[in-house]
């Protein structure tokens, strides 16, 4: 197990550098830069501007600034914003956990929906059943999200008023963030009314966010559970007299779930990094508004730093995935 | 009484291309303690039967019969509910691919004690306990090691070990094999066979099996019903089968046994194959294939008395010559 899991550490490496050169390299090709940008409309002087790309280190060749950067990374420097002068981890550690509550409620509703809406299609293979539940995942899989996610908003916000447009919680209510999860911080204020306010923000986000993974999931899983259903070993189940409850919900599922497991991992680190249009319609707070913010404000440590750090995120999900794999598929532990 | 006593058994399958009739009016009876052989080539229909039987055909086959007793008790009258509590723990039944028959991500422990938590009351202790006994029984060495083991660490002849200890788990009246020795290697074969011959004497059990080897049938049956084409063409006990089959078919099968080949060099072979859901003869089913047809024999064939192996066949043989000619010489000779 051990070695398993250093075998997996080890492969982390290479692709952590490739990650680091490419958010390198990305931000500096766009054009424009942060210092004439930070100036604004009445620019800054030739002497002011040399002074300040010198200061920033951006007047050193792009490999030396490169190694120079790779080596503060090392250090645990992620450096510091440009626009805010804030540390990057710092901002980072701070919206994180806006975009990860986000996420775990998006990929909780696409599991929690998509894998009985897969296993009843595939039980009823062919059937009225079958078709509309593939037909709404495939509806639900080519749906633009910005537009999605602004219908929502114009039915439930707009002419029901049942939900609010944007942000994570009421501003009526204050409290210090203790864990920067608004469900658990609302719940520990001990505010009447901060809780309901909380969740309330977050169903239309949740929703839009788990579309796509929900109609991915559902069709996984339908696969998954056809092909299982007609092996050897769910026949042997049922000549055991076991109910049909037992024979697809324990001896086929646990089968079909090793190939979901993987897709569900997948889909986790797509929302990690992919919240980004879904935040920008609800103005939540998370790092998938800060990196276009960040972006178009050509900050570049931010852009850098984030891309990093949302890649290590990612890669630590793989890792949890690998590791549940090991353990929903006995034949390849060990 | 019968332990088990099935008559006229239709099984037809909606296929795209039409029904097929894969089971067409098979009577099947089994006494206790009895081992039956149903013989037959591949497509004759005989593990179609008896997976009739167990409930464990799709849902596009349509099961009608006669009458459906075991044990004294209707099995077509009864729910689906009442049936599931029947098979497994009075019927079981054991597959001709044992590797893939397991499931891979259960261990033996839990396969085996699964069986005996639906059908019996022991607790938990007390499973583990029976399930160490039956493996021991099987012939699995150091049972205690292997209770955590999974499918894909047992060989092919292990593998068929353990499916037999969970079939036999609790204690069945009734064991159906479909062909269990057909993917082992010819050494494990025959310790399986052995091993199911001294388990059926044991445990008082009753023994269905289904194979295409006469060299089993001879070694393990002490009745015998041959196939074809979905019909029963021929029952008897095995010494008066193996030495006066009445029913030509019978007698092809026989004469292609290695070991009964006459002619030096060329092995006896039926010559065309078994029809199909397209080519299926108006009369006799074998009438194609057969060396003793006559004209009317296109039109259908006839069912034989007791005293002649029950043979559906218009001129059963007699010491390998129809019982016409024979007739014929007589009052030729007369």
């Amino acid at each position: 197990m051990i070695r398993f899991l250093l075998r997996k550490f080890g492969l982390l490496i290479p692709t952590f550098i490739g990650v680091s050169i490419i958010a390198f390299a990305f931000i500096r090709l766009l054009p424009g830069d942060p210092i004439t940008l930070l100036a604004g409309e009445r620019g800054v002087s030739a002497e002011r501007y040399e002074a300040l790309q010198a200061a920033y280190g951006f007047d050193k060749p792009i490999i030396v600034q490169y190694v120079n950067y790779l080596g503060d990374i090392l250090q645990g420097d992620f450096g510091t914003s440009i626009v805010t002068k804030r540390p990057v981890l710092e901002e980072f550690m701070q919206l994180f956990p806006a975009t990860l509550e986000l996420s775990i409620c998006a990929i909780i509703l696409a599991t929690a929906i998509g894998i009985p809406a897969g296993i009843l299609a595939a039980v009823r293979r062919g059937s009225f059943t079958d078709q509309s539940i593939m037909g709404v995942a495939l509806v639900g899989y080519s749906m633009p999200i910005f537009w999605w996610g602004l219908l929502l908003i114009i039915l439930f916000s707009g002419v029901l008023q049942w939900t609010p447009v944007s942000g994570r919680i009421s501003l009526l209510y204050y409290f210090p963030q203790v864990t920067g999860f608004m469900l658990i911080d609302s719940l520990l204020s001990g505010q009447a009314g901060a809780f309901k306010s909380a969740v309330s923000h977050l169903i239309l986000p949740t929703i839009v966010l788990a579309t796509i993974p929900l109609a991915v999931i559902a069709r996984q899983t339908r696969s998954a559970m056809l092909e299982v259903l007609s092996e050897d070993y769910v026949r042997t189940a049922r000549s055991k007299g076991l109910g049909p409850f037992r024979v697809i919900g324990l001896h086929a599922l646990r089968n079909a779930l090793i190939p979901v497991v993987t897709t569900i991992g997948l889909q986790v680190g797509v929302l990690l990094a992919g919240a980004i249009l879904t935040e920008s319609i609800f103005s939540w707070p998370g790092i998938g508004k800060w990196m276009v913010d960040s972006v178009f404000k050509r900050d570049y440590s931010v852009v850098q730093g984030g891309l990093l750090l949302i890649a290590g995120m990612i890669m630590l999900v793989n890792l949890l995935v690998d590791l549940v794999y090991g353990l929903i598929n006995p034949r390849i532990r060990r | 009484m019968s332990l088990l006593e099935i008559r006229n058994l239709s099984v037809t399958f909606d296929t795209a291309s039409g029904p097929f009739r894969a089971v067409d009016g098979v009577d099947v009876s089994v006494d206790a303690r009895e081992i039956l052989s149903i013989v037959g080539e591949s497509g004759s229909g005989k593990s179609v039967s008896m997976l009739a039987l167990m409930g464990l055909l799709p849902d596009t086959a349509t099961v009608t019969a006669d009458m459906m007793r075991f044990d004294g008790r209707d099995l077509l009258t009864m729910t689906k509910r009442q049936k599931r509590s029947v098979i497994g723990r009075d019927i079981a039944m054991i597959f001709q691919e044992p590797m893939s028959s397991l499931n891979p991500c259960f261990t033996v422990e839990f396969q085996i004690s699964e069986m005996l938590r639906r059908h019996t009351d022991l607790d938990r202790s007390a499973r583990r306990k029976r399930a160490i006994e039956l493996m021991e029984a099987v012939g699995i060495p150091s049972p205690e090691k292997r209770l955590g083991t999974f499918p894909h660490q047992l060989s092919g002849g292990m593998s068929q070990r353990v499916m037999i200890a969970m079939a036999t788990s609790c204690r069945p009246k009734l064991l159906i094999a479909d062909e269990p020795t057909t993917a082992l290697d010819v050494t494990i074969q025959a310790q399986i066979l052995d091993l199911l011959k001294d388990l059926c004497a044991d445990n008082d059990m009753a023994l269905v099996l289904i194979t295409h080897d006469m060299g089993v049938v001879a070694q393990m049956a002490d009745r015998v019903q041959v196939q074809y084409a979905g019909q029963k063409v021929e029952e008897q006990q095995v010494r008066p089968l193996f030495a006066d089959p009445h029913h030509p078919y019978t007698a092809a099968l026989l004469s292609a046994l290695p070991e009964r080949a006459t002619a030096r060099g060329h092995l006896p072979s039926i010559r065309g194959v078994v029809p199909g859901q397209f080519d299926r003869p108006p009369g006799c089913l074998f009438e194609p294939r057969c060396s003793f047809a006559v004209e009317s024999c296109r039109r259908g064939a006839e069912r034989q008395g007791p005293d002649l192996g029950y043979a559906l066949c218009n001129r059963p043989l007699i010491n390998g010559v129809p019982a016409d000619e024979r007739v014929a010489d007589a009052q030729v000779k007369a």
